[in-house]
């Protein structure tokens, strides 16, 4: 028989611990790794926050797919409905802080202070590059002078479906730097969250869904940087490759795959110093992944 | 005492057709009734079997070098098609193009069996092919409904022919079918049969079941062997223009009807499923299903064909990908 209720409401209260296996995001779905592959991630001092799935070759196919799915849409939405989709996107964050706050002090091993600066930060530079979204054309496109009676204009392109490797060190705040700028301007992507600091990536993901962000525009690979990577620095339905969060030695071979299917391509200079993710970023991470398209228009007489 | 049949020749079934369906279903007579007690009597479908064993063929997995046999195989079985009624004279002769060197810039990839156009663009088609052994197929009776007297079907079919089209793809009147009016089915194949073989043609004729429209996979098999009765030389799953068109249970009854039939008669009678195939895993679950059902017999274009357009890129692509090692994509291939 089971102890009376009564009996129970006086003993101590103990739960069982709700242990996390979390899955990756691809298609605005949260599948499990078609490998069946897991690992476990564990905070500073070694104690297990939870299992998240390890992607494989066949995942990285699949987001792909999921990304290009998206693409026309998403580049054909207006800039100024993108920037809004995207503050959309930060006030669910920010809803979220507490867990954000939980796992970048966890993961990081900094106290909560400093986690919730990062945090606050990631917030702001998402909303700082959604503002982005109906301004840069006017910064890197616009009516060129010429010799002759024609209007020449130049307007900056998305690119198509980038793949980004987003930074080790920082779980958030340098996720955030990696993702809103590829998508800001229509981009699709295709993220591999770091290696051993992934829940913030899967707590990301999870805002995303909920959020107004159409399926399949950030898709989201949990696990091995340099197993996955390789596999989309060769695909050729992949048009742009970031490798801020590439393993040093790869970072020359993986740039060489990416030549190899034309890719745009953003890497860390050989030797530069891991970036300060607290300062302004600039809009080169932008501009890495657009095009330039310019048309000539007869003026008339 | 011999009945003169009053109709004029191209529209009766040659005796041999004849002969042959009335020694298969074992009756003198040839009418609703002893189709009906033939075709009724046919061992029944396990629906829920079929689709598990479909499944479960489907669960194969081919790796290397079989995998780029089977891609291979695979394009040279697909029946490339356009049916759009905004198809013109520039989109089949660059389908054809494609028809005649798939894989651009590269010269040891196969050529698809046939091009299946409307019977208008039979001439362009056949034109742009000149000197390959690509076939022309021409879809006719009122395709895709069938819903026209039997003298429209007939010249439809007579104008494909003069046309020079290889391959006729027929459809079934699936109205008169669903009501048993089986004689009707049967004499209307045997008649376009005969059309194909108008004037020493000897073009080859598919029969479209739309085993979309034929509810149960019973009336499949019985629609196949009907198909079979009356001289088909194919029986083809679907026009690709209702929204059920040929899955893996379907072909499976088919296949196994095909099967049946070389056993009975010694005839291999060709499968041909059209429509909704668009990956090339989808493709090689098919040829493992042929190989398992029919048998290996069946693994030739001749005996069995993809009716597709969008498949003909994934399994171009599926075979960059085997010969390069990296995923190959959309940008690489032609978008027809």
């Amino acid at each position: 028989m089971m102890a009376k209720s009564g009996s129970a409401a006086n003993a101590p209260e103990t739960r069982l611990e709700a242990r996390k296996t979390y899955k990756l995001f691809i298609g605005g779905k949260f599948p499990r790794s078609e490998s069946g592959r897991s690992y476990v991630i564990s905070d500073r001092s070694g104690r297990f926050l939870a299992n998240v799935a390890q992607g494989s070759r066949k995942d990285a196919r699949d987001a792909v797919v999921a990304a290009r799915a998206a693409f026309p849409n998403w580049s054909g939405a207006t800039a100024y409905n993108r920037g809004q989709v995207l503050y959309r996107v930060a006030e669910v964050m920010e809803g979220r802080r507490a867990q954000f706050v939980d796992e970048v002090s966890a993961l990081e091993g900094i106290g909560r202070k400093e986690a919730e600066r990062a945090v606050g930060a990631a917030v702001d530079r998402w909303i700082w590059y959604a503002g982005w979204s109906d301004k840069i054309a006017q910064i890197v496109g616009g009516a060129n002078p010429v010799a002759g009676p024609y209007f020449n204009l130049s307007v900056p392109e998305p690119t198509g479906v980038v793949a980004v490797l987003a930074p080790q060190d920082s779980a958030l705040l340098g996720l955030v730097s990696v993702i809103a700028p590829v998508i800001v301007t229509g981009n699709s992507a295709i993220v591999i969250a770091s290696e051993e600091r992934p829940l913030p990536a899967i707590t990301l993901s999870e805002a995303l869904a909920t959020s107004d962000v159409p399926s399949g525009v950030v898709n989201v690979l949990t696990g091995r940087t340099a197993e996955i990577a390789e596999h989309l620095a060769t695909h050729e339905d992949v048009n742009g490759l970031d490798l801020t969060g590439a393993p040093g030695d790869l970072v020359t071979s993986l740039a060489a795959a990416a030549a190899g299917t034309l890719k745009r391509l953003w890497a860390p200079s050989p030797g530069a110093p891991t970036p300060d993710w607290l300062s302004v970023p600039g809009i080169g991470r932008m501009t890495a992944f657009l095009e330039t398209k310019t048309v000539w228009h007869p003026k008339g007489q | 005492m011999t009945v003169v049949d009053p109709r004029p020749a191209g529209e009766r079934p040659t005796a041999a057709t004849l002969t042959l369906a009335r020694r298969v279903i074992n009756s003198a007579r040839l009418d609703d009734a002893a189709l009906r007690g033939f075709l009724h009597g046919l061992p029944g479908v396990d629906e829920v079997g079929a689709k598990a064993r479909a499944a479960g063929l489907a669960t194969r997995s081919i790796k290397t070098s079989s995998k780029a046999l089977a891609l291979d195989l695979a394009i040279s079985m697909v029946d490339l098609t356009t049916l759009e009624g905004a198809d013109t004279e520039g989109k089949v002769r660059a389908l054809c193009a494609k028809a005649l060197q798939p894989e651009h810039a590269n010269t040891d990839c196969p050529r698809v069996a046939a091009v299946c156009v409307y019977n208008d663009l039979v001439p362009v088609a056949l034109h742009a092919l000149r000197g390959s052994d690509v076939k022309v197929a021409a879809v006719a009776t009122a395709f895709p409904s069938g819903r026209a007297s039997r003298a429209v079907k007939l010249t439809d079919t007579a104008e494909a022919i003069r046309a020079g089209a290889h391959e006729i793809d027929m459809v079934i009147d699936r109205g008169a079918f669903l009501a048993g009016r089986y004689l009707q089915v049967f004499e209307e194949i045997a008649a376009v049969a005969e059309a194909c073989r108008a004037d020493g043609a000897r073009a080859h004729l598919k029969v479209i079941l739309e085993t979309g429209e034929l509810v149960t996979l019973d009336n499949v098999r019985r629609a196949s062997f009907l198909a079979m009765l009356a001289g088909a030389d194919f029986v083809k799953t679907s026009t690709g223009k209702v929204p059920v068109a040929a899955t893996l249970p379907v072909t499976l009854v088919m296949l196994e009807a095909v099967r049946d039939w070389h056993r009975q008669t010694g005839i291999r009678i060709g499968v041909k499923p059209a429509g909704g195939i668009r990956s090339a895993k989808d493709a090689l679950k098919y040829l493992v299903t042929v190989a398992e059902t029919a048998g290996p017999e069946w693994l030739t274009p001749d005996r069995f064909r993809f009716g597709a357009s969008t498949l003909l890129n994934d399994l171009l692509m599926q075979r960059r990908k085997l010969a390069m090692g990296h995923y190959a994509g959309p940008d690489y291939v032609t978008i027809d």
